[in-house]
């Protein structure tokens, strides 16, 4: 990845950060954590990798996205927001009564949104049924999915990975956000899922471990995984839970809590010093 | 009825598939390592490579078809009713029912006309559950002519629909001008006295009650009502009107199924007495599953002496 391009998507991860902060900040509710982990990878993804045109929805061939963890909603919609799927001010009616930015992902009204999900678990099989359909009729788009290190406790999640690895849908890249914090504590405490590369590779997958935050890596595993034609490919990516809002890092509470107006300011404070820097 | 023909609707969604596997290459048929009892076997075996097995995981299965079913394609899901709508609910709910998506979920096996399995796997609450998704669209078909032709409406339904077939051979009771429509009762024989609503295999013995009630001067008026979701509330409620009592026949639990939808309609709209026919707040058992329809009290005589309770009800 070269300088310029480095640095468009770490100002877009920058501005979807704000975008996730502004919507549960009004929502006074949502899941500030696991969005802020995950806004390298939406920025890479939909700033740069996938073939979407935020004029044309749903056009035919375009790359397809599950957010099998659908509790991240808000990094989703800030970049679907960002990216021009619809206006930026929209973010700030997130989970607002009739309004279309719902709480959990919702493909009957948000544009740009490819699959309904929130259940855990679910979101990666629809994946793979997405995936399957590409194979099946010669399809040549991709599909992401986006999970969860504690969503990964789920049995689905596991007959998904398994029917994948049977059918051999290289056309599908998971990534797991491992921030290794889910709302009842650090997943160790909880129930462990790890170890999962070694869980995904005896499912018949490639698996890729990296740095969720490093752009290069992201990009690298990501085409990397283009080039095997008989596997999906799990990109395992160790990541910071609130990564962006200092007060947020690494702190289970933020899970599922919006900021209130104190802690608002001074996380808006730190994006745009961010967001400034880079500039 | 020993010289009528008799086949399992089971048997007719596997033939659909066929069918329209000889038209139409725009969709594919999942199963859960149950194809050689769902009957989606005869379809694997004519279109390999559009047949998909998911092993036994039918909570995958469910999801799967949503995505696959949200790239803009069709699909089948097939499981015994007890794995699809019992242990698969919350995916067909979340991945099919929220979004609305495309997906035929073909569920056999239902009702205790499973027999000797057991109580496992009788399902006699499919019905009920489906019934309280949103959008959800339920066909119990009665015969093997109304499974074929619903089956070939359901590939070209706006939305998802659930179809429940059984496993046992029961007369086939519409010839082959038999006109079937999603959402629409059809009333199979006239009568101002009762009115029975019949669903699925019920169908066929309220055909005998109709014949047992008319030896004793009572004409009954005789509804098949395959779509259970969206019930066809006109025919319902013309027959309220002009019978007075209601008797509704079903091979499923009387909480939540036909029985249910019917009483919840007539009691807002046109306050009728309504007897329900079904399975008692019970599980199954093993048994054949002739000898279980008689234990339970799901044959004609049954039916007619319902009847009979319910004219004693009229106003």
């Amino acid at each position: 990845m070269d300088a310029t391009k480095r640095k468009e998507l770490s100002i877009a991860a920058c501005k979807i950060r704000r975008g996730i902060i502004d919507g549960v900040h009004s929502a006074k509710a949502g899941h500030p954590g696991g969005s802020l982990s995950i806004a390298d990878l939406m920025a890479y993804l939909y700033f740069d990798k996938m073939n979407i045109d935020p004029a044309d929805p749903k056009k035919a061939d375009r790359d397809r996205l599950v957010l099998s963890k659908g509790h991240a909603a808000p990094a989703l919609y800030s970049a679907l927001a960002n990216r021009g799927f619809f206006p930026v001010e929209e973010l700030l009616t997130l989970r607002h009564t009739g309004a279309r930015l719902q709480g959990h992902p919702d493909m009957k009204h948000i544009p740009g949104v490819d699959m309904s999900s929130g259940s855990l678990g679910q979101g990666i099989s629809c994946a793979v049924g997405m995936a399957l359909s590409a194979k099946h009729f010669g399809d040549t788009y991709r599909v992401y999915t986006v999970l969860g290190d504690g969503e990964c406790e789920e049995g689905q999640v596991w007959e998904a990975a398994m029917f994948a690895g049977n059918k051999g849908l290289s056309n599908l890249t998971a990534y797991v956000d491992f921030n290794n914090l889910q709302i009842d504590g650090s997943c160790d405490e909880v129930n462990s899922p790890a170890p999962l590369d070694k869980k995904f590779e005896a499912f018949g997958w490639n698996v890729i471990v990296i740095d969720g935050h490093n752009l290069d890596e992201i990009e690298a595993a990501t085409l990397a995984a283009e080039k095997v034609t008989d596997k999906p490919t799990a990109i395992i990516m160790n990541t910071v839970k609130g990564k962006g809002v200092s007060f947020m890092e690494n702190k289970c509470g933020w899970h599922g809590k919006a900021p209130g107006d104190e802690d608002y300011a001074v996380a808006v404070a730190e994006l745009d010093a961010q967001l400034a820097a880079l500039q | 009825m020993a010289d009528v023909k008799k086949i399992a609707t089971r048997d007719a969604y596997g033939a659909a598939l066929v069918e329209l596997g000889n038209e139409r290459d725009d969709f594919i048929v999942m199963d859960a390592d149950l194809a050689e009892a769902t009957k989606t076997g005869a379809f694997k075996k004519a279109f390999p490579e559009r047949f998909y097995d998911c092993g036994i995981a039918e909570g995958n299965m469910m999801s799967i078809a949503a995505g696959f079913a949200a790239t803009g394609k069709r699909v089948f899901a097939s499981s015994f009713a007890m794995f699809a709508a019992g242990r698969a609910f919350e995916q067909i709910r979340n991945s099919i029912g929220y979004p609305h998506l495309n997906v035929v979920i073909g569920a056999t096996h239902a009702g205790i006309s499973v027999g000797e399995d057991g109580a496992t796997h009788q399902c006699c609450e499919d019905i009920g559950i489906m019934r309280t998704i949103p959008g959800m669209t339920i066909i119990n078909p009665a015969d093997y002519t109304e499974a074929v032709k619903a089956v070939k409406a359901a590939i070209n339904h706006d939305g998802p629909v659930y179809m429940r077939f059984g496993r046992l051979a029961v007369p086939v009771v519409f010839d082959d001008d038999y006109n079937f429509e999603i959402g629409k009762g059809v009333e199979l024989k006239e009568g101002n006295d009762v009115t029975i609503i019949a669903t699925g295999l019920m169908v066929a013995e309220a055909l005998e009650a109709y014949e047992l009630l008319k030896e004793e001067g009572i004409n009954a008026r005789i509804i098949n009502m395959a779509t259970i979701k969206p019930l066809d509330t006109e025919i319902v409620l013309k027959a309220a009107k002009e019978t007075g009592a209601i008797v509704t026949a079903e091979e499923h639990s009387v909480i939540g199924g036909l029985g249910s939808a019917v009483s919840e309609f007539l009691c807002e709209t046109c306050p009728t007495p309504v007897l329900k026919l079904g399975v008692y707040d019970t599980f199954g058992m093993s048994g054949p599953a002739n000898e279980l329809l008689d234990k339970f009290g799901l044959r004609a005589k049954d039916i007619a002496e319902m009847a009979k309770q319910a004219l004693t009800m009229k106003k």
